[in-house]
């Protein structure tokens, strides 16, 4: 939190009726009850997004029961599920057209390293190998109310930033987003373009 | 699946195959099962079987790869193939192919259910299938490195051909696979690529084909065919499935699927796995149905050990596979029900349920999702007094009122009916030569059940019918899975009558058992259709080759059937009801 300023006060007659916030407070407030999902499922861990998102574990509970299909409307995108290499230019792609603030969510083992399937010639070691990862939940898959406990997790995340420090509201300082890696002999991502070419000298390096 | 042809012995068939096709066909040696068939001779042998023997239903086509001579066969790969016909055994061929160049002619112009099968085993095993119409990797892209289930392709973070790995924990310290391997990621790529030179294959996402489609003008229609891509991120393809549409104006043209988004090396992870260890990856595999998997696994692994299993296990089994089938018809329903427009609001009756019958799974296996329940010989755990109370409760009197009132809400509603009558209609026909099975292949009036035709389990001794519907429409196909739960009910409250005491196990399972050498496929009706498992054991405790021929797979090669003609929002209609996961069909 910024240092403490000192509120101005409020006038005897307008006590209980007018409350004084910093703008931080009510700001925050506002946003983590409003979190917008993009509906985004990988693999099995999106059928336990969807029986959060029901009646036993109700979602709409945390202001976030509309699941939106484009990542355009969205500001929360919960990667569920395994993310293959066939499957990452995709990932980056609508992490980046997601408006900010984004806020990612790791849900489950493979998400996060790749899991039971981490030594798969097609499966990405975790999905923070390609974008940045706010929340990881371990399970496989994570009960709802681990889910849930995620997701406010996030919410406690976002109390704590402050107007004044969150990046995005710097000047200067636009979002150029995550290079979209392409599929080659193997997923190409660009940005290990130095560290593959330096291994290619002694090509049985990488054998 | 009708016909008039009687069932005959597969000895005699052999026999009778042997004398037709005279050095073309020889009986596999000892522990194969089966026919070995000559390259050239393969097409006349699989059309003779479908049309002169009955055999018109091919399951499964696979690839093994054997770079060492065995059992005085020379280093080889091998394509697997396995017919059925309505009543009656697999009959099995084995159809050999060079090292150097492995060119099998190709069976899709004669069993279309082949196409997908064989692209997955020139993708991955790269045998090439000569003749086949449309021969292009179908799990990974265009210009993948390699055939990753060749025995000799090891990918980056390859340790040892074998479970358990000796390097695991040097010290007792694990390591990171990531710090062992000089990128820190699971990429490699051929020696001297360099990826600044490097330009991708022009047609990585496949519109070729479409663009040609695309490029013919409609005599008649004066709107201009367009190139539309749903999916692989799409709230209606049920996960990760690409669609590639043309379209002319809003009507379907062409349609393709286009899978491998949730491709995670099933395959070629089961053959590092031991045996038990593979157990619950298949829970991965249909992440809804996660106990028909096991089971389906179990039935194939004990033909190969076989085992026994005691009456009281079988009985759980099927109580479990019963709920389990009817969960999933329950959300199949849910999902239509999203697809049609009523967004979540089917979603919420099915999932309530669905929850309920999750308490039920905890209750036996200590997992919701994910069972990991069956166990080779037996189930992990028996039922407790709470479980069976719960299961009683929910088979005799929550789950019958809530199909009545499924039924009550959908079945005669005007709108519900006006979106999926007639809509996707698929023929007997058509289904049969494309492998279709389960509620999509009954919605078209063929009767076939694999718990009726070649009875798994102890499905046998239960009293059920298997439904039929009659157009082969969306709508008939939603009719046979609220006819089908009704049956799951009959049969659940027969087994918990009749539910027998006992032990639940044969013997303990050993985490490393060996299996005999030899090869099995098992395969059971799980609510989506066919899932079979085809096991190669070299005598060890891994398997040599594991390949599941899942349902969902290969259902989805009539989606250009039965779309063509229809508008785009009629796709999402008509891919609810074939019911998918993507797990099944990209494995």
């Amino acid at each position: 939190m910024p240092r403490k300023r000192q509120l101005p006060e409020i006038p005897p007659d307008l006590v209980g009726t007018v409350h004084v916030t910093p703008i931080d407070q009510i700001y925050n407030w506002a946003r983590k009850r409003s979190l917008w999902p993009i509906f985004f499922g990988l693999a099995c861990c999106a059928i336990e997004m969807v029986a959060t998102a029901a009646a036993r574990f109700d979602l709409s509970r945390f202001g976030m029961e509309i699941m939106r299909a484009s990542p355009r409307q969205a500001d929360l995108m919960m990667i569920t599920g395994t993310v293959t290499k066939k499957m990452a230019p995709q990932v980056v792609r609508i992490y980046n057209q997601m408006p900010q603030p984004k806020y990612v969510l790791a849900m489950g083992a493979c998400a996060i390293s790749g899991g039971p399937f981490k030594e798969g010639y097609n499966v990405v070691s975790g999905v923070d190998k390609l974008i940045p990862v706010d929340v990881y939940i371990p399970g496989c898959p994570p009960r709802p109310e681990a889910l849930l406990h995620g997701i406010l997790t996030i919410h406690a995340r976002m109390e704590h930033e402050s107007l004044r420090t969150m990046r995005w509201y710097r000047k200067g300082e636009a979002d150029e987003g995550v290079p979209v890696p392409e599929l080659g002999p193997d997923l190409v991502d660009w940005r290990l373009i130095e560290k593959i070419e330096a291994l290619q000298p002694q090509p049985t390096a990488t054998e | 699946m009708a016909d008039e042809i009687t069932p005959q012995p597969v000895d005699e068939l052999t026999t009778d195959l042997l004398a037709r096709f005279p050095g073309a066909v020889q009986p596999a040696p000892a522990p194969w099962q089966g026919l070995i068939v000559t390259r050239d001779r393969l097409v006349e042998v699989a059309i003779h079987l479908r049309d002169a023997l009955g055999y018109r239903y091919l399951s499964s086509v696979t690839g093994v790869d054997y770079p060492a001579a065995t059992d005085g066969l020379p280093p080889r790969f091998e394509a697997v193939y396995h017919f059925y016909r309505p009543t009656g055994g697999p009959l099995v061929l084995h159809v050999h192919a060079d090292r150097a160049d492995p060119t099998i002619p190709s069976l899709t112009p004669v069993f279309p259910s082949a196409g997908f099968q064989e692209r997955e085993a020139w993708d991955l095993m790269g045998i090439r299938f000569d003749g086949h119409p449309d021969l292009r990797r179908i799990l990974l892209w265009e210009g993948f490195d390699g055939h990753p289930l060749r025995k000799d392709y090891h990918e980056a973070y390859y340790e040892e051909d074998k479970k358990p790995f000796e390097s695991r924990f040097p010290d007792g310290h694990p390591v990171r696979a990531e710090e062992r391997v000089p990128l820190g990621n699971n990429l490699r790529y051929p020696p001297g690529w360099s990826p600044r030179e490097w330009r991708p294959v022009a047609d990585v996402w496949g519109y070729a084909p479409h663009d040609e489609v695309a490029q013919q003008k409609s005599p008649t229609h004066p709107a201009d065919r367009l190139v539309l891509n749903m999916g692989p991120h799409h709230p209606s393809t049920h996960g990760v499935l690409r669609l590639l549409v043309t379209v002319e104006g809003e009507t379907i043209q062409k349609i393709e699927p286009v899978m491998g988004f949730l491709h995670r090396c099933h395959d070629k992870i089961g053959e590092r796995n031991t045996w038990l260890a593979n157990m619950p990856y298949t829970d991965r595999l249909d992440y809804v149905c996660s106990m028909t998997n096991n089971l389906a696994y179990a039935v194939a692994m004990e033909k190969l050990l076989s085992v026994e299993v005691p009456e009281r296990a079988e009985y759980i089994r099927v109580i479990m596979s019963e709920f389990t089938r009817f969960m999933n018809h329950t959300v199949s329903i849910g999902f239509t029900g999203n697809d049609v427009g009523i967004y979540f609001t089917a979603m919420l009756y099915a999932l309530e349920e669905r929850e309920r019958i999750l308490d039920l799974f905890e209750m036996v296996s200590g997992s919701r999702m994910m069972c990991n329940y069956m166990r080779f010989g037996g189930v992990a755990h028996d039922m407790t007094d709470q479980a069976l109370t719960l299961a009683r409760q929910l088979a005799f009197e929550r789950l019958p009122r809530f199909v009545d009132k499924l039924d009550d809400f959908l079945t005669d509603n005007e709108i519900f009916r006006a979106r999926t009558v007639g809509v996707g209609v698929l023929p007997a026909d058509v289904a049969v030569a494309y492998g279709c099975t389960g509620p999509l292949l009954r919605a078209s009036g063929v009767p076939y059940d694999i718990r009726r035709a070649e009875p798994y389990s102890i499905y046998d001794q239960f009293d059920f019918d298997v439904v039929t519907g009659e157009n082969g429409d969306v709508y008939d196909r939603y009719l046979v899975r609220i006819g089908e739960m009704r049956q799951s009910l009959r049969i659940l409250q027969q087994a918990l009558d009749r539910l027998p005491g006992g032990p639940v196990i044969s013997s303990k399972p050993k985490a490393t058992l060996k299996a005999p050498a030899g090869e099995s496929y098992g395969r059971i009706e799980c609510p989506k259709g066919e899932l079979g498992f085809y096991l190669v054991s070299d005598g060890g405790t891994n398997p040599y080759r594991y390949h599941v021929r899942s349902p969902s797979f290969v259902n989805l090669a009539v989606m250009d059937t039965m779309c063509r003609g229809h508008l785009i929002a009629d796709v999402v209609m008509i891919l609810a009801s074939i019911d998918i996961t993507l797990g099944e069909v990209d494995r």
